[in-house]
């Protein structure tokens, strides 16, 4: 019996230990998320107060009467520049951006990594090393060849516009931006896929050809159906850097009708005439976080799988 | 004309040549094992035969016409595969059929297929389940399954039984057996596992470094092995490869055997193979499997030649259906099979018989065998 006593005595002098351990970890990461949810609480209150309020009261109160007054405006009516029609245009121009440079740059990775995994040549691994690189060259140094290029397209669309009749798109700003995105994303959308695709039995493939299915049918039917956890993943991750981005948005774009959500937030919060209202920029903030917060929301719960799958495998 | 025809076949990735001028046939209906130990080039053969690996020189004929430079589609072959690679998104029927829906089969034909063969193989209740819901025989038989359901020109085994635990790999062997008979069609077979070989095939070609070391019927492997890596590879427990030398007066040869610390075992020969002779006075590889090493009562009543000697029995295995017992000679532990029943100790002197009509000889220089 000693020997089942002796440890369960010695214990009890670990549980103390263990408790006080506990409290001191949980209550640092109590404190870090505290800390790091407190911009977001205060965003959110001050979104939902009247003016007065803000200007007379306490920034961490709850709103006293809560309005969605400030929403509203900011969706509709708030002035962005010099037009005073809300920021609901540059929410939907966001999208239209964001949506096809996801799509266009998740799928070309997707093809590069199948390529690069599943049909090996010679130099595969020079290739993606190359690619690689793309993940680490600074956005400011791309930002003038790239306008150059893109002045180039534009001037080309002109001259298709007047021969053929379109442009095909060339010159208009979103697809630039588009251009940018998928270009900018191929680097990290490849790297994500060919880790995913490297753990991926190249005996499906064999029986896929074995079955006579092609290069295309076997991408289609076999390999994205089996995809979906890095898919996520990588939808996630290049959809926040395409909706965050700032820079090349306000070089490309930074004026006109194709003004991104960052870009026009922005200059929501710049306006020098009249009154700083907070309520409007913090709801016109909001808004532009909702996207990506949604994004998390629906598919966190690959996300993390999926981190976890390529950190395993890869 | 044979069904399957290999002749020269080379395969080199860069300067490493893994197959090193490959020639084979077998007759249609034919079941083909090709068994080596990891490394020997096997599975790249099949996956040349199946069009998955690119050949350098040489050619592949299957009745009648080359297929070496098809694609693997083109070439009328099904294959099974080590890890049966299953599509984990389609369901057991999805799998069955997706050879055929790339060929553009109508969808009422591809129904028809699919419950034939899952009548044969006992799988009509899982039709709808995915891959991973199933068990890993059951895998096996949808593995299979895909396979016969495109009724192809030859059949391609790439070790598929290789992820079964023991007693179900037993099973499954003499389900593949049973199927090859009734289906009639003709299989090449990749294991490491020479069990496997000499239960299923009809020819078996034993392989070793990209070159085939011997290619015979399972009876040919079995009792003529062509050199000693053969004999070594071959049969479970292996055969006894002894070192002794060729002793004996005149015409008349004998193998004398060294023991520890008494005095050599003679045992005369009567028909010699004829290149023994020139072995008198050398060194040889003595070569005798443990069936025809055994206790005198148990020994084969009509083999011509036995001859009995006391050896001392160091270990004693009962093994069930036999008791192997290990005894010392030329240096080497060499295993007696014995009647389950044979009443023998460790520790004691014991005459064994030698059964020497299926006594094996090889050259020590070049391992191969004398004749």
């Amino acid at each position: 019996m000693s020997a089942v006593t002796t440890p369960a005595r010695q214990a009890s002098g670990g549980v103390n230990v263990k408790i006080v351990n506990r409290i001191v970890i949980y209550g640092l990461l109590a404190l870090f998320a505290l800390f790091y949810l407190m911009p977001l609480f205060v965003m959110l209150v001050t979104s939902f107060k009247t003016m007065d309020e803000i200007q007379n009261g306490n920034m961490l109160s709850l709103p006293k009467a809560p309005t969605f007054e400030p929403w509203l405006k900011a969706w509709g009516e708030t002035c962005v520049g010099l037009t005073c029609a809300g920021i609901k245009g540059y929410f939907w121009n966001s999208i239209k951006m964001v949506v096809p440079a996801v799509l266009i740059s998740t799928m070309l990775g997707a093809l590069n990594g199948y390529v690069l995994t599943k049909w090996r040549f010679r130099g595969a691994t020079l290739v993606f090393g190359l690619m690689l690189f793309a993940c680490f060259i600074p956005f400011q140094s791309v930002l003038l060849p790239m306008a150059t290029i893109l002045g180039s397209l534009g001037r080309f669309g002109v001259t298709l516009q007047n021969t053929v009749g379109t442009s095909f798109g060339l010159g208009n700003s979103t697809v630039n931006l588009v251009f940018v995105h998928v270009v900018y994303g191929i680097g990290f959308t490849t790297l994500f896929f060919r880790n995913y695709y490297e753990a991926f039995p190249t005996e499906l493939v064999k029986a896929a050809q074995v079955d006579g299915a092609s290069f295309f049918q076997i991408f289609r039917r076999i390999m994205l159906p089996n995809s979906m956890p890095i898919f996520v993943v990588t939808v996630i991750y290049q959809f926040t850097n395409i909706w965050n981005d700032f820079l090349f948005a306000s070089a490309y774009a930074g004026t006109g009708d194709a003004m991104p959500m960052t870009v026009a937030l922005n200059n929501v919060v710049n306006t020098s005439t009249g009154v700083v209202e907070y309520n409007v920029n913090m709801a016109a903030a909001m808004i532009a976080a909702l996207p990506t917060l949604l994004v998390y929301v629906l598919a966190g719960r690959y996300f993390v799988r999926g981190l976890m799958a390529g950190a395993v495998k890869g | 004309m044979a069904f399957l025809e290999i002749d020269g076949l080379r395969k080199r990735f860069g300067q490493v040549e893994i197959l090193k001028g490959i020639d084979l046939d077998l007759e249609k209906g034919g079941f083909l094992v090709l068994v080596g130990p990891s490394g020997c080039g096997k599975s790249t053969l099949l996956n040349t035969i199946a069009g998955l690996e690119t050949i350098t020189s040489g050619e592949i004929r299957v009745d009648g016409r080359a297929i070496n430079d098809l694609h693997p589609s083109k070439r009328d072959i099904a294959m099974v595969f080590q890890s049966y690679a299953l599509y984990p998104n389609m369901t057991v029927a999805g799998n069955i059929s997706f050879g055929m829906e790339m060929r553009g089969v109508p969808a009422d034909e591809r129904q028809k297929a699919i419950d034939k063969v899952a009548k044969v193989l006992q799988i009509g209740h899982l039709l709808q389940r995915k891959p991973s819901q199933l068990s890993g025989g059951q895998r096996q038989r949808v593995a299979m399954g895909r396979a016969l359901v495109r009724d192809p020109k030859l059949f391609l085994f790439d070790e598929p039984l290789s992820n079964l635990d023991a007693k179900l790999r037993v099973d499954m062997r003499i389900e593949i057996k049973r199927l090859h008979a009734t289906t009639g069609t003709t299989i090449v077979y990749v294991t490491h596992d020479q069990i496997e070989a000499m239960t299923l095939a009809t020819k078996i070609a034993v392989m070793r470094d990209g070159e085939v070391q011997q290619f015979g019927t399972p009876a040919e492997i079995y009792n003529n092995p062509a050199n000693v890596f053969v004999a070594d590879f071959m049969g479970s427990p292996a055969m006894n490869l002894i070192p002794a030398t060729i002793g004996g007066n005149g015409g008349d040869l004998a193998v004398v055997l060294d023991r520890e610390a008494r005095q050599p075992i003679t045992l005369p020969m009567a028909n010699a193979p004829a290149g023994l002779s020139a072995f008198k006075g050398k060194p040889v590889i003595f070569g005798v499997r443990p069936e025809a090493l055994t206790d005198p009562e148990g020994a084969e009543r009509n083999a011509s030649q036995i001859a009995t000697a006391d050896c001392h029995i160091e270990v004693v295995e009962p093994a069930g259906s036999d008791t192997f017992a290990v005894t010392n000679l030329g240096g080497k532990g060499v295993v007696a099979r014995l009647r389950a029943d044979a009443n023998i100790q460790p520790g004691t002197n014991t005459p064994l018989a030698f059964n020497l009509t299926k006594a094996v000889f090889f050259d020590p220089a070049t391992e191969s065998r004398i004749r």
